[in-house]
């Protein structure tokens, strides 16, 4: 345990350094995990997992099916609240505040964290309406003009702008599978979260789809935190740079990506690179 | 090379003999497939051969009773007999009582007048010269109510007397049987509902044009009758069921609504939550003529509610209702897609905000649908209703859901109950048909709004 530990500070130290400073001026923690289980009713499904996420860059996490990293990524929006028989125990600090203080409200923490889902699931409403919806809840557009231009700019960010500009009133259900998503992350945009938190947003989608996400995520990390959890370690090798390895409810290795996919340090995460687990 | 050819022998005949297995399992298969198949056919056909018996024996029974036997007569408003003094006028410096009295003694004169006698003679103009008919059996061929009308049109417009007009009347329930042909013309008199002189004369008034058949119009604009059953209504009985059905849509629509939301969306799942479930779910299979106990019990014993009034008919509905509403709003509230639930929940939605924003908007037309099949559901229910004295005969349209009613099911089970079953077959069978009717308009009335709604979404 105690070797594990040090493993895992050296990687941090990694980490640090390895990044390069004029990528992303600010590259404090944005996201503490300290020691965090989840049980499903009697099973524990994350044995407590310790992990930092930096700002302003994309940390990924991969690791089989069942390993419990889509587990842990709902704790930090804290959807698995929304799970009948789910507990957390553990700490996870958003900018030093514990998110699951009594005292925090569960709809501000989730305008503050975004997510995109691994299945696009626009709402059965108007393009328009998809993207506008987050702002009108937490009135943040004032005026009907303000709410335009939220919708504009969200999904020029999301790329998507040019496509569906001539049919905003059209049904989000309509567009292509890729282009749901991205109209998903313009809508979790909208709201103007800090982080945003992707489950396998890529995996119901073709290979061009992918990469014109691929190619957004990148460019969203200059301004906001993201963490993906991903089924694809060529995709955590093209667009993250922080790689979590999980494997059966435990955080196995993690460091800068780079690293991790060249070089780990752990056997079960040589084995999962290589194809020989999950 | 020989053995490798052996081998090959033996794995070729292996594969032959798999594949005769298989083609003998597929004869099998197909077998069973096409024995299913049949059967599926065979019930549809039955029970499409029912509905088609019962549609054919409800419309055959029931059409010829929107058309009915009427008498069109010259009726002259004699002074001879119609011997009044003219109605009273208010007087300078009468009081209001001495006013009502005058009037009240005037109108009972009116009743006392031999409005018959003024009937009899219109009928014996329209009959041959010197028609030989006894009184009595010539006032078989009118419905009993005849001289009401009469009177009604003087009262009306007392200028009449002295003078003839021509009024319709409906013919008596047995006239109507002897023309359309619902009694045996060749029984012997003394089993004739008509005596041998009126049905020659109703006889000769179907050939003159005294007597027609038109159509009824007496079924939806009159109440229910027992001394003149021919012209017996649903008009009562249908606004009664208007009545409880507002009654049913005000209450239970909102109350099964609104439970089921809570229980699905809001309530933590506890032991609490799973009796409840558990009760809601046995209350749907009670027999319905145990909640009209329930109500007689209760909203009339304990809570001195009127009896046969539309409101407690409703509310013993309601009650019926509520387990149907429920069960299929939870049902339709958990087939919405945890992904459209995580969508608003992951954008910061409180829950309110999920349910009512995107949950119930998508579950709408199905939770429609299963209110209007509640509420036609006990549109035709009478079990209950019998128990809170709603089979009462109630001869006035209700005028507020606190009135004495009886409602259109009830209706339907007293019509055929009635004695004069030769009569009243077919206007039971017309009663059907106007439920029938109600219910279809209902279940078109949802269709409608769910493919539009559906087509919003």
């Amino acid at each position: 345990m105690d070797v594990m530990a040090g493993k895992v500070k050296m990687t941090q130290t990694t980490v640090e350094s390895a990044m390069n400073p004029t990528d992303a001026p600010d590259r404090s923690i944005r996201i503490q995990a300290q020691d965090v289980k989840v049980h499903y009713g009697a099973k524990e499904a994350l044995h407590g997992v310790s992990i930092e996420i930096p700002d302003r860059a994309v940390t990924s996490f991969i690791g089989p099916s069942g390993c419990g990293k889509s587990t842990f990524l709902r704790c930090i929006n804290r959807m698995n609240d929304t799970i009948e028989g789910a507990r957390v125990e553990g700490l996870i600090k958003l900018d030093g505040e514990d998110i699951y203080d009594p005292s925090l409200d569960v709809v501000e923490l989730r305008a503050r964290i975004g997510m995109v889902f691994q299945k696009p699931n626009p709402f059965p409403k108007s393009i328009y309406e998809n993207v506008a919806y987050g702002p009108k809840i937490h009135g943040i557009a004032t005026s009907r003009t303000d709410l335009d231009e939220i919708v504009v700019s969200s999904l020029r960010r999301a790329g998507l702008f040019e496509e569906v500009k001539d049919r905003l009133n059209e049904p989000g259900t309509g567009l292509s599978g890729g282009q749901q998503q991205r109209l998903c992350i313009a809508r979790a945009m909208a709201v103007g979260p800090e982080v945003i938190l992707m489950d396998e947003p890529c995996s119901a989608l073709d290979p061009i789809a992918t990469a014109i996400i691929e190619e957004l995520i990148d460019e969203l990390r200059a301004n906001y935190t993201i963490v993906i959890v991903t089924h694809s370690m060529q995709q955590a090798a093209r667009v993250s740079q922080k790689t979590a390895f999980f494997h059966l409810g435990n955080l196995i290795e993690e460091g800068v990506t780079e690293d991790i996919f060249t070089n780990p340090i752990n056997k079960q995460t040589q084995d999962y690179i290589m194809g020989r687990i999950g | 090379m020989t053995e490798l050819s052996q081998s090959n022998t033996a794995s070729r005949s292996l594969a032959a003999e798999r594949a005769r297995k298989v083609k003998a399992g597929l004869r099998r298969r197909h077998m069973t497939e096409k024995i299913f198949r049949g059967l599926g056919i065979a019930a549809i056909v039955a029970a499409l051969g029912f509905v088609a018996l019962l549609f054919t024996d409800v419309l055959s029974k029931g059409i010829p009773a929107f058309t009915q036997a009427n008498l069109h007569l010259e009726v002259a408003y004699d002074p001879a007999i119609i011997k009044l003094t003219p109605a009273p006028v208010r007087e300078v410096g009468q009081s209001d009582a001495g006013f009502e009295q005058a009037n009240l003694k005037w109108r009972s004169s009116l009743v006392l007048l031999n409005w018959n006698k003024v009937l009899e003679v219109a009928m014996r103009k329209s009959a041959p010269a010197d028609y030989d008919i006894d009184t009595r059996q010539l006032l078989t061929i009118p419905e009993t109510n005849a001289r009401h009308i009469l009177r009604e049109r003087y009262v009306e417009d007392p200028g009449l007397l002295g003078k003839t007009i021509s009024i319709d009347l409906v013919a008596s329930a047995n006239v109507d049987n002897w023309v359309k042909g619902n009694i045996d013309r060749d029984l012997p008199d003394a089993q004739q509902q008509l005596g041998a002189d009126a049905r020659a004369l109703t006889d000769f008034f179907a050939e003159n044009g005294t007597l027609t058949k038109d159509f009824a119009t007496g079924i939806f604009t009159n109440v229910d009758s027992r001394a003149a059953p021919a012209s017996a209504g649903l008009a009562g009985a249908f606004m009664g069921s208007v009545y409880m059905m507002l009654v049913v849509i005000i209450l239970a629509v909102p109350i099964g609504v609104a439970s089921a939301i809570y229980l699905e969306e809001f309530a933590k799942k506890s032991r609490l939550t799973d009796i409840i479930e558990v009760n809601i779910n046995n209350l749907a299979a009670v027999p319905s003529i145990v909640f009209g106990l329930l109500g007689a019990a209760v909203f009339i014993n304990f809570f001195h509610l009127p009896i046969s009034a539309p409101l407690v008919g409703g509310m013993v509905l309601t009650l019926m209702t509520l387990p149907t509403i429920i069960i299929a709003t939870r049902a339709a509230l958990q087939s919405v897609s945890p992904a459209l639930r995580q969508a608003a929940l992951g954008l910061g939605a409180s829950r309110t905000q999920m349910v009512f924003h995107h949950v119930l908007p998508v579950t709408f037309p199905s939770i429609l649908t299963a209110t209007i099949i509640g509420v036609a559901q006990a549109l035709g229910e009478t079990a209950p209703l019998l128990l809170i004295g709603m089979n009462a005969f109630v001869a006035s349209v209700p005028a507020s859901p606190l009135d004495q009613a009886t409602a259109l099911p009830v209706q339907i089970f007293l019509w055929n109950g009635n004695e004069n079953r030769n009569f009243f077959e077919a206007r039971t069978s017309a009663a059907i048909m106007v439920l029938l009717g109600l219910m279809i308009l209902l279940n078109a009335i949802a269709i409608f709004l769910r493919t539009r709604l559906e087509r919003r979404a």
